[in-house]
């Protein structure tokens, strides 16, 4: 009989080891450094079919049977280092059954770092990849809409791109999906299992950036009481998303740059590196060839990080498109917050096809969203768009980046400066001016003040609350 | 005359059937004597593949690492004897054969832990 291993110290007890891992809801196997198994958990047993009898001491590739062993041995991966690693694969189990896994491998170190064994722990991605069609879209190019040539062409090299490995510079003007196609790309990667970090690189100050970047360790700068990993740390087998990467300061392009090269993150006031196993992903919508004329943007980083790019077409560029994606919006919206509408009307339709969207995407969305939000008649007529795009001439020729100012207030606005607010009124005071309206020609009825504002009598209710009206 | 098949990898029954790009084809005159051996390397590997090869070839009996039910099945049907899941050297699996005491499921390798048998 094998003897009970225990975990000593931790605690003022002995822990039974066997159970501990038993605790754990995935497969964990654990080996020794000739990959021979240790001990299997009940978790392992139950989803490999083998059991700890029959496979201890024997090579973990004949008890795991996964593909990666045969194709890619994770552990040989390692080469020694002191990292992990992730990875999807597949398994055949003694039912016969191919499960897809998720494979995470990890060194087990004594207590002077030397490596002594390795940990795998095996999760079963069965019910994930039976997801539903809805689902699988949020994740992956079936969510990024559109049918114009440029596109398409688009469309056709994304899956490609995302099932390699190298660095993606996505440019295009602001609100044309760059987020969305990154996401995407992280989704359908190989390392969509890992984690998907986002940075805005415009978003903090240069000397805070570097710390959220790469770490920092205790005591580099006043107020470091503590290691902190960095982003690049916690992207570890998965995808860093550097947005307006036209914005990072150029003493960190350098460092960038040198991580790029060696792929090993150095913490602020760190000496010891960290091989970091990350792709890059970048966006922008600044003009970095133009940026490295000025000697704003470090061109070996331009360069490094250009390896593919994939450009957005801004919407007026997307021919054939605007009507698809207010069709999407106007469905996603009316879905959203329940309210039947039966399209835009003729005129609305017309004003909407023709006007520039400078905002892109982005402003095409808030335009649908406003408009489901605020019609009451059966279909979104002109007056419940914003007010701006009535005034606004068609610009299909406009320069990119500029964000047209509203040249007039919506009518609600209008409305609410009559009641003496300011034309500058948020959603939210334009939006209790509008239930406060309705409650009035209702006679304070609720039932009748929902229905004329399109929304059921549960929701005016958690409105009348939030907004604070007596 | 018998034919075995034993996907193999470095010598060793590789643990996956559908990963095999190397078959090792075994003439017997029945269980005992061993006539010829020859080696066929595939360009890809592929279960559906290595099924039609077998049926090609005329094998009558399988010896390999884990195997999806359907190719299972499959091959049961057109009268190969398919020992899966065996795991160890080719050789000491192909004895056992001979000696009518392979199963399916059996593991052939010494079992050790930190260099030491057990």
């Amino acid at each position: 009989m094998r003897p009970f291993p225990h975990i000593q110290t931790l605690m003022s007890r002995p822990l039974d080891f066997v159970q501990l891992l038993d605790e754990i809801p995935l497969g964990v196997i654990v080996l020794d450094t000739d990959r021979r198994v240790v001990h299997l958990n009940q978790h392992f047993q139950a989803i490999t079919g083998m059991d700890i009898k029959k496979a201890l001491g024997i090579h973990c590739g004949n008890i795991l049977r996964s593909g990666a062993c045969i194709t890619n041995c994770p552990v040989l991966t390692m080469n020694g280092t002191h990292r992990s690693i992730t990875c999807q694969s597949d398994i055949i189990n003694m039912d016969r059954q191919k499960l897809p896994i998720q494979l995470t491998c990890a060194p087990i170190l004594d207590t002077d770092g030397i490596i002594t064994g390795y940990i795998e722990t095996v999760e079963n991605l069965t019910s994930k990849a039976s997801r539903t069609l809805d689902q699988e879209a949020a994740y992956s190019f079936a969510n990024i809409i559109g049918r114009c040539e440029k596109m398409a062409s688009i469309f056709q090299t994304l899956p490609m791109l995302a099932q390699s490995e190298t660095s993606i510079l996505i440019t295009g003007e602001t609100g044309t999906g760059k987020d969305l196609v990154a996401e995407a790309i992280h989704q359908t990667s190989q390392r969509a299992a890992g984690p998907f970090i986002k940075i805005n690189c415009g978003a903090l100050p240069e000397t805070l950036l570097e710390s959220e970047l790469f770490g920092h360790t205790k005591g580099a700068f006043t107020g470091a009481v503590e290691n902190k990993p960095g982003r690049f740390k916690l992207a570890h087998n998965g995808t860093i998303f550097l947005t307006e990467i036209g914005d990072l300061p150029l003493a960190l392009q350098v460092k960038l740059l040198t991580f790029l090269d060696d792929k090993v993150i150095y913490p602020l006031g760190g000496t010891k590196g960290f091989d970091a196993n990350v792709r890059i992903l970048a966006a922008t919508h600044r003009n970095l060839e133009e940026m490295v004329d000025q000697g704003k943007f470090r061109k070996d980083l331009l360069f490094r990080l250009n390896v593919a790019r994939i450009h957005l077409p801004p919407l007026r560029e997307r021919e054939g498109d605007i009507r698809l994606l207010l069709d999407h919006f106007f469905s996603h919206y009316t879905r959203l917050i329940s309210k039947d509408l039966d399209g835009f009307s003729t005129d609305a339709l017309a004003c909407l096809m023709t006007y520039g969207y400078e905002g892109n995407i982005r402003e095409l969305k808030n335009i649908v969203e406003y408009a489901v939000n605020v019609t009451q008649s059966p279909q979104i007529e002109t007056q419940n768009l914003p007010a701006y795009l009535l005034d606004s001439s068609p610009s299909p020729t406009l320069p990119p980046n500029r964000i047209p100012a509203p040249k007039a207030p919506s009518p609600q606005v209008l409305r609410a400066q009559e009641k003496d607010m300011s034309p500058t009124a948020t959603w939210s005071q334009v939006h209790r001016e509008m239930i406060l309206e309705a409650l009035k020609a209702s006679g304070g009825k609720k039932q009748a003040a929902a229905r004329r504002l399109g929304i059921s009598r549960s929701t005016l209710w958690r409105n009348i609350r939030k907004y604070n009206i007596q | 005359m018998s034919k075995t098949a034993i996907p193999l990898k470095d010598n060793r029954i590789i643990p996956r059937f559908d990963l095999a790009t190397e078959i090792l084809i075994i003439k017997s005159e029945g269980r005992s004597e061993i006539l010829d051996k020859k080696s066929i390397l595939l360009p890809r590997s592929s279960a559906e593949e290595l099924c039609h090869l077998l049926l090609a070839e005329n094998i009558d009996t399988l010896i390999c690492g884990a195997m999806e039910e359907e190719y299972f099945e499959f091959l049961q049907w057109k009268g190969v004897d398919v020992f899966d899941s065996v795991a160890g050297a080719w050789d000491l699996a192909f004895i056992r054969w001979q000696t009518n005491q392979l199963a399916s499921g059996d593991i052939l390798e010494d079992r050790q832990v930190e260099g030491k048998k057990i």
